[in-house]
């Protein structure tokens, strides 16, 4: 009755390789185009038609293979799965099954604070099939092979996450890592970013895995999370009313948030796999690799720690600005050319601008202010041409217009006052209004100084250097 | 006309004494009047005179290449962009190929002239052409035997002099047995030599397409033409091709010549070893030394290749589904439906036997038992080769236990005809090069000597049957009735 569970996750995460042509052929892998358009003889699996291996999709998968520091397999095999499905021309997909290219690895997540290491068994190379249309082909359906034979990278992992938020978090550090390393495009919505998830789970302390069900092709951060979320309670239901899981594959339902049947174990394809007589197997040496190692882009774990060392900037900071790699390299820009203080840029970068492209819903490679620009307010900002305060209201300008800080500043007259002589006036007759604060200051009233700091503020729109009236104030109310 | 080899064509193509155009139209109207031999599937006789007439521009203007206008023919294995490529089977029926094979383009380019596609047995499964969807193939030198499968519409076609000279390919023995039993030459280059890009594979491992021709320098011809690394086959092999005809005259001169004995035991017709005898005495007086070898692991190459071959074409065959292109079922009700009639209906009987046989050998629980341990024989066999052939220089023997056996008479019992390609499997399970040379008769009948030779050796064996065929004549005869 009180029977404590335990979940037990594995995912396997299918990654479309950002290639620009096919795995086994030369037929272009852009998104979006007419059905068929992009489905060379190859791709349709005509008679006689021969693969050949796409170098590109070997060396981003070595790139990765390095990322989650792993065995880089020397010798490595593409296999035939063997199935029937309309989807699949040739009547099998090519694969790996024996000897992957990438062998195993790790990749460490967070959780609440928690540093945990998850272990990746493999990835290997395989090709995409294409997809079926049910539309208005007369109750026949449609086939578009523009997808078939598109590079995938299929990352494994070992069963050791043991939450929906564990998994979320799995899932989401390696779309960090694979776009980082520019190995893929990320995107979930055309499916460039996709993954299955085993889910079991077993009595709390039990060795044994419990009977798992895989819930195929969930392709957004939150259908993971719910997917498995409910998986985990059909499971503890189904065993805690004295049934049994059975082992299947399992399709997760957005709409209804539910996962339903789709086979169970014993309708399973048994694939035949088999090595592809029409490709060599992949030799991989040391040179390649110290090639490849030599174009490694600097990843995110070694990148936040740099940003903390070389920029100063705290584990919050940090973390942030390296959660992509366009946006690290945003914020170095604008370090750069701005030469201003990296924490203020810092400031900048993950307040000001990231509020406004949350709300715009746009990623930091689309942001209205380009760097140039945001370099340009800060350098004012530290020259002391005008407050951050007025830096607000430029940036609104800046995020509005194409107009650079400078002629903002300039046209809407923000610039700060710092002729002395201007300043003293309007103290001096704020000082002359207010005679009765004057005498509350004196007699040891010290509170009332924010009140004339105040007023001259206000009689100077804002343009005051802050500093410069702070120090003239105390002279004269002396 | 129909007589004379490549080099003697080129040389009255080049002189005048007859034009391409000419030439054609004397092939044509020989495959028309003897249709019945049914070696052809699709003649393509518009295309074959337009290709004539460039091919007699192309000389005229002296750019000509020794192939160019001479009228050869493909095995309908090999896809030809906008003309009917079978592959000898009903679900090809209409299947029009969008592109060209590499070894199509290679004729297209020096210019020969095709006649037309060659009848062959379903998708290069059979060893007498009688699997073929279009019709047995008749043997020109007696029409109630088998030409050999299952390049056996090429065979009967060069023999019958319908084609200058075709193509084959080669999986187990579908060169060198339908050469040998209607009396041709023919060479199955090493596995990789000549590319498969457009050649509709059985066993992709295996598959190797060849010349087929009357004399060894025709094939030397030919598979300069053929030959060479192509970047739509990954394992085409990216080595120079050496000039086949350069060294044709070479002596025999102290030449090694491995005789296994495995060859010469039970189950080889006494009179064709009695031709063989003869054939390999000849090489002898050549100055050729002869030895006997052993090679222990010959008699597993039938049961490792009817692992190997099946459970490849188990997964060529796949695409044949009836979706996208050949034969579709009328009416399917259901997905499963199109499937199961569209593959049944198209089919023929061997090539179902032989998916069959694959399936079950890559299944669950099999794949051990039978894949594995044959790569494991295969891998065997190979180093068995590579020994013996660091002995001796080549290896000779028989290519078919008899001679042409009867129409029907063994297409009842698969076994028995498996078992006539018992000298060719083992050479195509190692990858090594080999030829069937013309070495006499055996009661009327063309009796076919293997040379086997090593890993890219296709020099040498050309250069030892040319030797031989300076000496005798059995590749010069013509069968009755076609002279």
């Amino acid at each position: 009755m009180n029977t404590q569970w335990e979940t037990v996750i594995g995912l396997e995460i299918h990654a479309q390789l950002a290639t620009k042509s096919k795995i086994f052929s030369g037929a272009s892998t852009a998104y979006g185009a007419e059905p068929n358009t992009q489905a060379c003889a190859v791709d349709l699996g005509l008679p006689g038609v021969l693969p050949v291996l796409n170098e590109e999709a070997v060396r981003m998968a070595v790139i990765f293979g390095m990322a989650i520091e792993a065995h880089i397999a020397p010798y490595s095999v593409f296999a035939r799965k063997n199935y029937f499905y309309p989807d699949l021309p040739k009547g099998y997909q090519i694969s790996q099954m024996d000897l992957p290219i990438v062998g195993v690895g790790h990749l460490d997540i967070d959780v609440d604070g928690v540093s945990k290491r998850i272990g990746i068994t493999r990835a290997h190379l395989e090709e995409d099939a294409g997809k079926s249309l049910h539309g208005s082909f007369h109750g026949l359906t449609g086939i578009d092979l523009n997808r078939a034979g598109t590079p995938l990278l299929e990352i494994v992992s070992e069963p050791e996450m043991s939450s929906a938020k564990e998994a979320v978090a799995y899932m989401r550090k390696m779309h960090e890592l694979v776009r980082y390393l520019g190995i893929c495009d990320g995107n979930m919505q055309e499916g460039s970013f996709r993954c299955d998830a085993n889910v079991s789970v077993r009595p709390k302390g039990q060795k044994e895995f419990g009977t798992r069900a895989e819930i195929k092709n969930i392709n957004s951060f939150k259908f993971v999370e719910k997917a498995i979320n409910h998986e985990i309670e059909r499971q503890i239901e189904v065993i805690e009313s004295g049934g049994t899981v059975v082992q299947e594959t399992r399709l997760y339902d957005s709409d209804k948030d539910e996962t339903r049947s789709m086979r169970s174990k014993e309708e399973a394809n048994d694939y035949r796999y088999f090595p592809d007589p029409d490709l060599l197997p992949v030799l991989i040496d040391e040179d390649f690799k110290a090639q490849i190692k030599a174009q490694l882009p600097e990843l995110p774990q070694a990148k936040k720690q740099r940003f903390k060392d070389d920029y100063v900037l705290d584990e919050e900071n940090a973390t942030i600005l390296t959660s992509s790699r366009s946006l690290a390299d945003y914020f170095e820009t604008v370090v750069k050319e701005s030469g201003c203080e990296a924490k203020m840029c810092a400031n900048w970068v993950t307040g000001d601008l990231l509020a406004a492209l949350n709300r715009a819903d746009l990623e930091i490679t689309d942001s209205p202010v380009s760097h140039e620009r945001l370099a340009g307010l800060l350098k004012r900002i530290s020259d002391d041409t005008i407050s951050g305060k007025i830096a607000k209201q430029v940036f609104e300008e800046l995020w509005q217009s194409t107009a650079t800080a400078d002629e903002i500043i300039e046209a809407k007259g923000l610039k700060q006052i710092t002729d002395t002589g201007a300043i003293e006036a309007i103290i001096d007759k704020i000082i002359a209004d207010n005679q009765d604060q004057v005498e509350q200051y004196r007699s040891g009233k010290d509170k009332v100084f924010g009140f004339f700091v105040g007023q001259v503020m206000k009689e100077m729109q804002g343009k005051a250097n802050p500093g410069e009236v702070n120090k003239m104030l105390k002279a004269k109310l002396q | 006309m129909h007589n004379k080899t490549i080099a003697e064509l080129a040389k009255g193509l080049r002189s005048g004494e007859f034009s391409s155009v000419e030439l054609t139209t004397a092939f044509l109207g020989r495959l028309k009047q003897h249709s019945s031999l049914n070696s052809y599937i699709t003649v393509t006789e518009d295309l074959a005179l337009q290709a004539a007439e460039a091919a007699d521009a192309r000389l005229a203007k002296g750019d000509a290449e020794l192939l160019t206008g001479i009228p050869v023919a493909q095995k309908d294995i090999f896809c030809t962009e906008g003309v009917k490529t079978t592959c000898g089977s009903k679900i090809l029926d209409n299947f029009i190929a969008p592109y060209n094979a590499t070894v199509v383009d290679k004729f297209n380019n020096a210019g020969a002239v095709m006649l037309g596609k060659l009848n062959m047995d379903e998708f290069a499964m059979g060893s007498s052409n009688e699997t073929s969807y279009y019709g047995v193939v008749r043997n020109p030198w007696d029409v109630n035997t088998v030409p050999g499968g299952s390049s056996g519409g090429t065979a009967a076609a060069v023999a019958a002099r319908l084609a200058v000279c075709a193509t084959g390919t080669d999986t187990g023995g579908s060169i060198r047995q339908p050469a040998a039993l209607c009396g041709i030459t023919g060479l199955k280059p090493t596995y990789g030599r000549v590319s498969r890009y457009g050649m509709i594979a059985y066993a992709s491992s295996l598959d190797q397409g060849g010349p087929m021709t009357r004399s060894a320098e025709d094939a030397a011809i030919m598979l300069q033409t053929m030959a060479g690394f192509d970047e739509k086959d990954s394992t085409s092999v990216d080595l120079p091709v050496p000039d086949y005809r350069a060294g044709l005259n070479n002596s025999l001169e102290g030449l090694k010549i491995g005789l296994p004995k495995e060859f010469f035991g039970e189950g080889l017709n006494s009179d064709v070893a009695t031709a063989l005898e003869a054939a390999i005495n000849e090489c002898r007086k050549l100055g050729a030394q002869v030895t006997e070898i052993s090679m222990p692991t010959l008699k597993l190459a039938i049961p490792a290749y009817y692992v190997i071959a099946p459970a490849e074409c188990s997964a060529n065959l796949s695409r044949f589904d009836g979706v996208r292109f050949g034969y579709r079922c009328e009416n399917p009700a259901d997905l499963t439906d199109l499937y199961t009639r569209s593959r049944g209906e198209g089919f023929g009987k061997e090539v179902k036997r032989r998916i069959l046989m694959g399936t079950y050998a890559l299944s669950a629980g099999y794949y051990d038992a039978y894949y594995i341990k044959a790569q494991k024989i295969r891998r065997l066999i190979s180093e068995d080769f590579k020994r013996a052939l660091s002995e001796v220089d080549v290896i000779m023997g028989p290519v078919t236990p008899s001679t042409a056996f009867g129409i029907g008479e063994k297409i009842g019992n698969p076994i028995e005809m498996y078992l006539s390609d018992i000298y060719t499997i083992a050479i195509n399970l190692a990858g090594v090069p080999a030829m069937s040379v013309p070495a006499g008769f055996a009661n009327g009948m063309p009796v076919g000597l293997q040379i086997i030779g090593n890993y890219f050796a296709e020099d040498r064996l050309l250069n030892i049957a040319h030797q031989y065929q300076q000496v005798t004549d059995w590749h010069q005869q013509t069968p009755k009735g076609f002279e």
